[in-house]
C-alpha cells in the first residue's frame, strides 16, 4: 500500500498506513512519552503516557495505539495533550515511591526522567501508598515490585520473544502484581532483558544493584566474547572496573536483546582467579616475575626444544575466544619456527574433511535471515542455551509459521513448536542424519521448502563423525537448495580460521605445504613444548585427559592465560597473564562473517599485558621476522590484506562450498566401529561452562543448576538402567577406553535409549577423553 | 523427572473439558479455561490448588502462569478451602446505597466470621464482592448459582437457616 500523509506537530509526514501515531512519531524524531510502549514487543496500551491530541477526535488518543490516517493531525505538545500526560503522570506517582535517591534505577529511569518533565513539583496526595512484597526470582534479578507501574513490558517479553511465560500478572485492580504467583527463579536464557525493559526500578540486574551510579559509568561499545553471533553490547566501567554490561542496539544482530551469557559473564573478569603478574616455575615452585625475565625464561625454554627437536615438536592450542590478531600472530608465531602443529577447535573431533572446507565455517547466511526461514533442519544442536540470540530469531521464524525439524542427542524443551524429531544416540546419530529424508512427512516438508536453512550445533561439530554429518547436511540442503550453517564454539571460531590458527591453512585459508596436527592429535600424539593462548586444558578440551598428561610429559609448556587453572599450575613452566576481551583492542568475526572490532574498555590489570603484544615480543626474542607490528590495527589490516587477496576482493565473501569427501572415504577416522557401541556419551557443555570468564561469573554459576540440575552426574533414560541394572541416586563407574570416572545416576527421559549425558566442560568429567564417544557404565 | 506425567484431572472432569474444547478452533485451547477451571474447582470441592491449576495448565497447553493470572483476576475461583456455601455479598455501589453493610454485619455476628473467613463447621464462607450486576435488586448476594435479592437481616437468617 502506498504511504499516506499525516501531520504531526505541524510537519507534514510519509506514514505506511499500517503504522501507529507512535511509530510515525519516532521515526520523525518526534518524542512522545511512554512506558508500556516498546518497539519490538505487542501493543498494550495500558500505561496512558502517550497521550496526544488527535484533531476532530474528542478526546486524548494512546499515540501507540491510534493507527494512522489520511490527513490526520496529532499534536503531542498542545495544551491537550500536555495536560492529559501530566494527569497519567500523576495518577502513575500516586502509588510510585518517591524515594529516588535511594533507588537503584535513579538517574536512568524513565519514570523518573518523565516526571521531571510532566510530574508536578509537588504531591497533593496524603493517602497511603500500594506496597507490594518483593519477589525473588533468582540469582540474575532483584525486584522491588512496590515499584512497579505495571506496565507489562517483562510480561510480554517472556510470552512473545522469549518464548517462555514465567512472569504474569496475577491480582485484579488495586491489588494487580507482576510476579511469578508460585516462587521460583526465572529459567530463561534470555531473562536479563527485561531489566532493561523495565522503565523503574521494580527490576534490577541483581550483580549490579547498588554498586554505583548511572551518571558515575563511562560507556564503550564492545562485542559479546561467548558465541559465535558477536551480539552488540556496552560495557560500563567505573574506575577502571568493568561494573555491568547491556546490549548495544544492532538490528542486523541482537535487535535491542542480549543473552544471560553476554549480559553477567563480566562478573567473572573481576574475579579473584585473575592472574596479575608473570611467574616462571623455579625449582623450588612458582615465583612472580617481571616480563622480561618471564619473556627470557619463556623463550629459552622454547629455544632448547626448537634446537634440539625442531619445530616440529612445538605445538600450540589457543581458545575460539581468542581475537583474530591474536590467532594471526599465534600462527604467524609457529609457522616461522617451522611448526603448523596449531589449532582452535579444542571441542572437536573428526577434521578429516577440514582440507574442502570454505574459508571459514559459519551460518552461511545474515543472522537476521534466520527468522525469514521456512523450513530449519536442526541437527544436533541445542540452540536456545548454545545461541540464545540466534533462538530467539528461529522462534520468530516458527511464529511465522516455519517448520523446525530436529534431529537430537538430547529431547529439549524448545521455546518454538518442533514439527518433527528424531532423538537419537550418538553412535546412533549419523544414521540418523542421513536417513532423515526418507520419513516421507518430512522428506515432503524438506523439498518443498522455499528457504531451507540446516544448521549444525555444537553436539554436531564435535561429534566423532562431524564430517559424515557436515556431508549429510549438504545432502538435506540440496534437496531445496537450502544453507548449511555451522553454529560453532567460541566468539572467533571463524576470526581463527581466517588468521589461519588451523593445522592445514595459513591466513585466509592459503594451504600449508606440511599439513600440522589438530587439537585432538596434538595431545595424542604429546609434543615436548606447548603454547597455550586462555585454554584450561582439563575443561576445554574434548580429550581433557589427553591434554592432562601431554602438558604432564612436554619439556616446555608455555601458558598465556587470564586466569589461574590448577593443571596449568601443575604443568605449565611460565604462565603469562594476558587481558580478556575489555582489556585489548581486537577483532571477532562472528558467523555471518562480519569483522566486529574493538577496543580495550579498561586498563589491563596489574601486569596483564595483551596477548597480540605478548605474542609480538615472544617473535621479537626468538628473532622472527615480520613481527614490527605497532598496534593490533596494524595486524588485522595485514590478515585483510590477505583476506582480500585469498577472496579475490570479495567485500563481503560467501564461504565457497566445496563437495566434502564422502562418509566412506572418511570411515578409517578415530571413531570406533559403530556396531560394537553399546552406549555413548551425550558431551554437552553445560550452558554456562563453556569458557574460562563464564565459568567464573558468579551469578551466572549459580543460574546454571536452576536451569540444568546438577551437571556433575551420569543422566540415563529409565529403560537402559534397568538393562545396566543401575539405581537411580546410586554411584556408577564412568568407563571410557581405559579411564575411569565415578558419577550418580540419574534417571532422565529426555536421553535417548543407549546413550549417557556426562557434560564437557566440568572438573567431574575431566577424566574423560570423548565427547560423544562411547562409554561404559557399572554400579559402583 | 523419572516419572512419566499424569494428569491430576478426573476422567470425568477430562471429558467435560474435551466437550468445552470442541467449541473451539483446534488450535485455541485455551478458550476454555474458564470453563475447565470451574469444572475442576467443583470438583475439588470448591477451591483449586496450584496441582490442581498447573494440570489444567498442561491439559490445554499453557503457560502455568497465565492459568494463576485467570484465577487470581476472577472472584468465582477459589485458592483456598472455602465452606460448602460461599456468601458472596455485593457490597459495590448500588447495594451500598441500599445498606449493603447491614448484610454484612449481620452475617459477621450470626456466624462469627470475618469476611473470606470460613464458620468453623465448614459450612459457611463469607465475602465482598463487586458488582454482581443485580442493581435492580439491591442488596443482593450469591450463593452457589442461586442470587438473593432485596436482602434484609431477617431474609438473610431465613437463607441461611435453609442451607444445610
Amino acid at each position: 500500500m502506498a504511504d499516506i500523509e499525516i501531520e504531526i506537530d505541524g510537519k507534514k509526514l510519509q506514514a505506511n498506513p499500517d503504522a501507529m501515531v507512535m511509530q510515525v512519531a519516532d521515526a520523525a524524531g518526534i518524542y512522545i512519552p511512554r512506558f508500556c510502549y516498546h518497539k519490538h514487543l505487542s501493543i498494550a496500551a495500558n500505561c496512558r503516557m502517550c497521550l496526544v491530541e488527535v484533531e476532530k477526535a474528542p478526546k486524548p488518543m494512546p499515540a501507540c495505539a491510534t493507527p494512522v490516517m489520511p490527513g490526520m493531525k496529532v499534536f503531542t505538545r498542545s495544551a491537550k495533550a500536555l495536560a492529559a500526560q501530566k494527569a497519567v503522570m500523576e495518577f502513575l506517582l500516586i502509588n510510585h515511591p518517591l524515594d529516588c535517591p535511594i533507588c537503584d534505577q535513579g538517574g536512568e529511569c524513565e519514570l523518573q526522567d518523565l516526571a521531571m518533565g510532566y510530574g508536578p513539583d509537588k504531591s497533593f496526595y496524603h493517602e497511603g501508598k500500594r506496597s507490594v512484597k518483593d519477589k525473588d526470582i533468582g540469582p540474575l534479578i532483584s525486584t522491588e515490585m512496590t515499584r512497579c507501574i505495571q506496565c507489562t513490558r517483562c510480561v510480554r517479553f517472556g510470552a512473545e520473544t522469549a518464548g517462555f511465560r514465567e512472569l504474569g500478572a496475577t491480582g485484579r485492580g488495586e491489588r494487580m502484581e507482576i510476579g511469578t504467583y508460585i516462587q521460583h527463579a526465572m529459567e530463561s536464557e534470555v531473562s536479563g532483558n527485561i531489566i532493561d525493559l523495565c522503565p523503574v526500578g521494580a527490576l534490577t540486574s541483581k550483580p549490579f544493584r547498588f554498586t554505583a551510579r548511572a551518571w558515575e559509568l563511562e560507556q564503550y561499545p564492545s562485542i559479546a566474547a561467548h558465541d559465535c553471533l558477536g551480539s552488540n553490547i556496552y560495557v560500563h566501567t567505573l574506575r577502571g572496573k568493568v561494573m555491568r554490561v547491556v546490549p548495544h542496539e544492532n538490528d542486523e544482530i541482537n535487535q535491542t536483546w542480549i543473552s544471560d551469557r553476554d549480559r553477567y559473564s563480566y562478573e567473572g573478569l573481576n574475579h579473584e582467579d585473575r592472574l596479575e603478574k608473570p611467574r616462571i616455575r623455579k625449582q623450588d615452585g612458582w615465583q612472580e616475575t617481571d616480563w622480561q625475565t618471564a619473556l627470557e625464561f619463556a623463550t629459552q625454554g622454547l629455544q632448547r626444544v626448537l634446537n634440539a627437536e625442531g619445530g616440529n615438536e612445538l605445538a600450540a592450542l589457543a581458545s575460539p575466544n581468542s581475537t583474530l590478531e591474536e590467532f594471526y600472530l599465534l600462527q604467524k608465531l609457529l609457522r616461522s619456527l617451522g611448526s603448523s602443529n596449531i589449532d582452535h577447535r579444542l571441542r572437536q573431533s573428526d577434521f578429516s574433511d577440514q582440507e574442502t572446507s570454505p574459508i571459514f565455517p559459519g551460518l552461511d547466511m545474515p543472522i537476521a535471515d534466520l527468522e525469514n526461514r521456512d523450513v530449519i533442519v536442526l541437527l544436533g544442536c541445542n540452540l536456545q542455551k548454545e545461541e540464545p540470540i540466534a533462538s530467539l530469531k528461529v522462534r520468530k521464524a516458527a511464529l511465522k509459521g516455519a517448520k523446525i525439524i530436529v534431529v537430537n542427542m538430547m529431547d529439549y524443551d524448545f521455546h518454538f513448536n518442533v514439527s518433527h524429531k528424531k532423538i537419537i544416540a550418538p553412535h546412533q546419530f549419523v544414521d540418523a542424519v542421513k536417513e532423515l529424508t526418507n520419513d516421507p512427512a518430512i522428506a515432503e516438508i524438506v523439498r518443498n521448502a522455499k528457504s531451507l536453512a540446516v544448521l549444525l550445533g555444537a553436539q554436531s561439530l564435535n561429534h566423532l563423525e562431524s564430517s559424515s554429518i557436515r556431508f549429510y547436511a549438504e545432502k538435506i540442503a540440496s534437496l531445496a537448495n537450502g544453507t548449511v550453517g555451522l553454529l560453532t564454539e567460541g566468539c572467533n571460531a571463524a576470526g581463527a580460521w581466517i588468521a589461519g590458527a588451523i593445522p592445514h591453512r595459513t591466513a585466509a585459508g592459503k594451504p600449508v605445504s606440511k599439513i600440522g596436527l589438530n587439537a585432538e592429535t596434538i595431545l595424542t600424539d604429546a609434543r615436548k613444548a606447548y603454547i597455550l593462548l586462555n585454554v584450561e586444558p582439563d575443561l576445554d578440551c574434548a580429550n581433557s585427559i589427553a591434554a592432562i598428561n601431554a602438558l604432564d610429559q612436554a619439556e616446555c609448556v608455555i601458558a598465556l592465560s587470564t586466569f589461574k587453572n590448577p593443571v596449568l599450575e601443575q604443568f605449565a613452566d611460565v604462565i603469562l597473564p594476558v587481558a580478556p576481551f575489555t582489556e585489548t583492542s581486537g577483532t571477532f568475526v562472528n558467523a555471518e562473517g562480519k569483522w566486529q572490532k574493538f577496543k580495550g574498555v579498561v586498563t589491563p590489570l596489574g601486569e596483564t599485558r595483551p596477548a597480540w603484544k605478548v605474542l609480538r615480543v615472544m617473535a621479537n626474542f626468538l628473532k622472527c621476522e615480520g613481527f614490527e607490528f605497532e598496534s593490533s590495527e596494524k595486524v588485522r589490516e595485514e590478515v585483510h590484506e590477505l583476506f582480500l587477496q585469498g577472496t579475490a576482493g570479495a567485500s563481503s565473501p560467501r564461504p565457497s562450498r566445496k563437495e566434502h569427501p564422502s562418509p566412506a572415504a572418511l570411515r578409517a577416522s578415530t571413531s570406533p566401529t559403530r556396531g560394537e557401541v553399546r552406549i555413548s556419551r551425550v558431551g554437552e557443555i553445560p550452558i554456562y561452562s563453556g569458557d574460562n570468564i563464564q565459568r567464573r561469573a558468579k551469578a551466572l554459576q549459580a543460574t546454571q543448576p536452576i536451569i540444568e540440575g546438577n551437571v556433575a552426574v551420569v543422566k540415563i533414560h529409565p529403560l537402559t538402567a534397568e538393562k545396566l541394572h543401575l539405581k537411580e541416586m546410586e554411584p556408577a563407574i564412568i568407563k571410557q577406553f581405559e579411564n575411569r570416572i565415578r558419577l550418580t545416576v540419574i534417571f532422565d527421559t529426555r536421553v535417548p535409549e543407549n546413550a549417557a549425558y556426562i557434560a564437557g566442560g566440568i572438573t567431574a568429567t575431566s577424566g574423560l577423553s570423548q565427547l560423544f564417544g562411547p562409554v561404559e557404565i557399572h554400579k559402583a | 523427572m523419572s516419572e512419566i506425567k499424569k494428569t491430576l484431572l478426573s476422567s470425568a472432569a477430562q471429558e467435560s473439558i474435551d466437550r468445552w474444547m470442541k467449541r473451539y478452533p483446534a488450535d485455541q485451547k485455551r478458550s476454555a479455561v474458564l470453563e475447565a477451571l470451574r469444572i475442576v474447582q467443583e470438583e475439588n470441592g470448591g477451591w483449586l490448588t496450584v496441582e490442581l491449576m498447573d494440570a489444567v495448565a498442561e491439559f490445554l497447553e499453557m503457560a502455568p502462569i497465565a492459568v494463576y493470572e485467570i484465577v487470581s483476576f476472577y472472584s468465582m475461583y477459589n485458592v483456598k478451602p472455602v465452606g460448602r456455601y460461599v456468601l458472596n455479598v455485593c457490597t459495590n455501589i448500588s447495594c451500598m446505597l441500599s445498606d449493603s453493610e447491614r448484610i454484612v454485619d449481620h452475617i459477621k455476628k450470626r456466624l462469627e466470621i470475618g469476611i473470606n473467613e470460613t464458620t468453623a463447621d465448614g459450612r459457611f464462607t463469607l465475602r465482598e464482592v463487586e458488582c454482581l450486576a443485580a442493581c435492580a435488586a439491591a442488596p443482593a448476594m450469591q450463593v452457589g448459582k442461586k442470587y438473593y435479592e432485596h436482602l434484609t437481616p431477617d431474609k438473610v437468617d431465613a437463607i441461611l437457616e435453609e442451607l444445610e
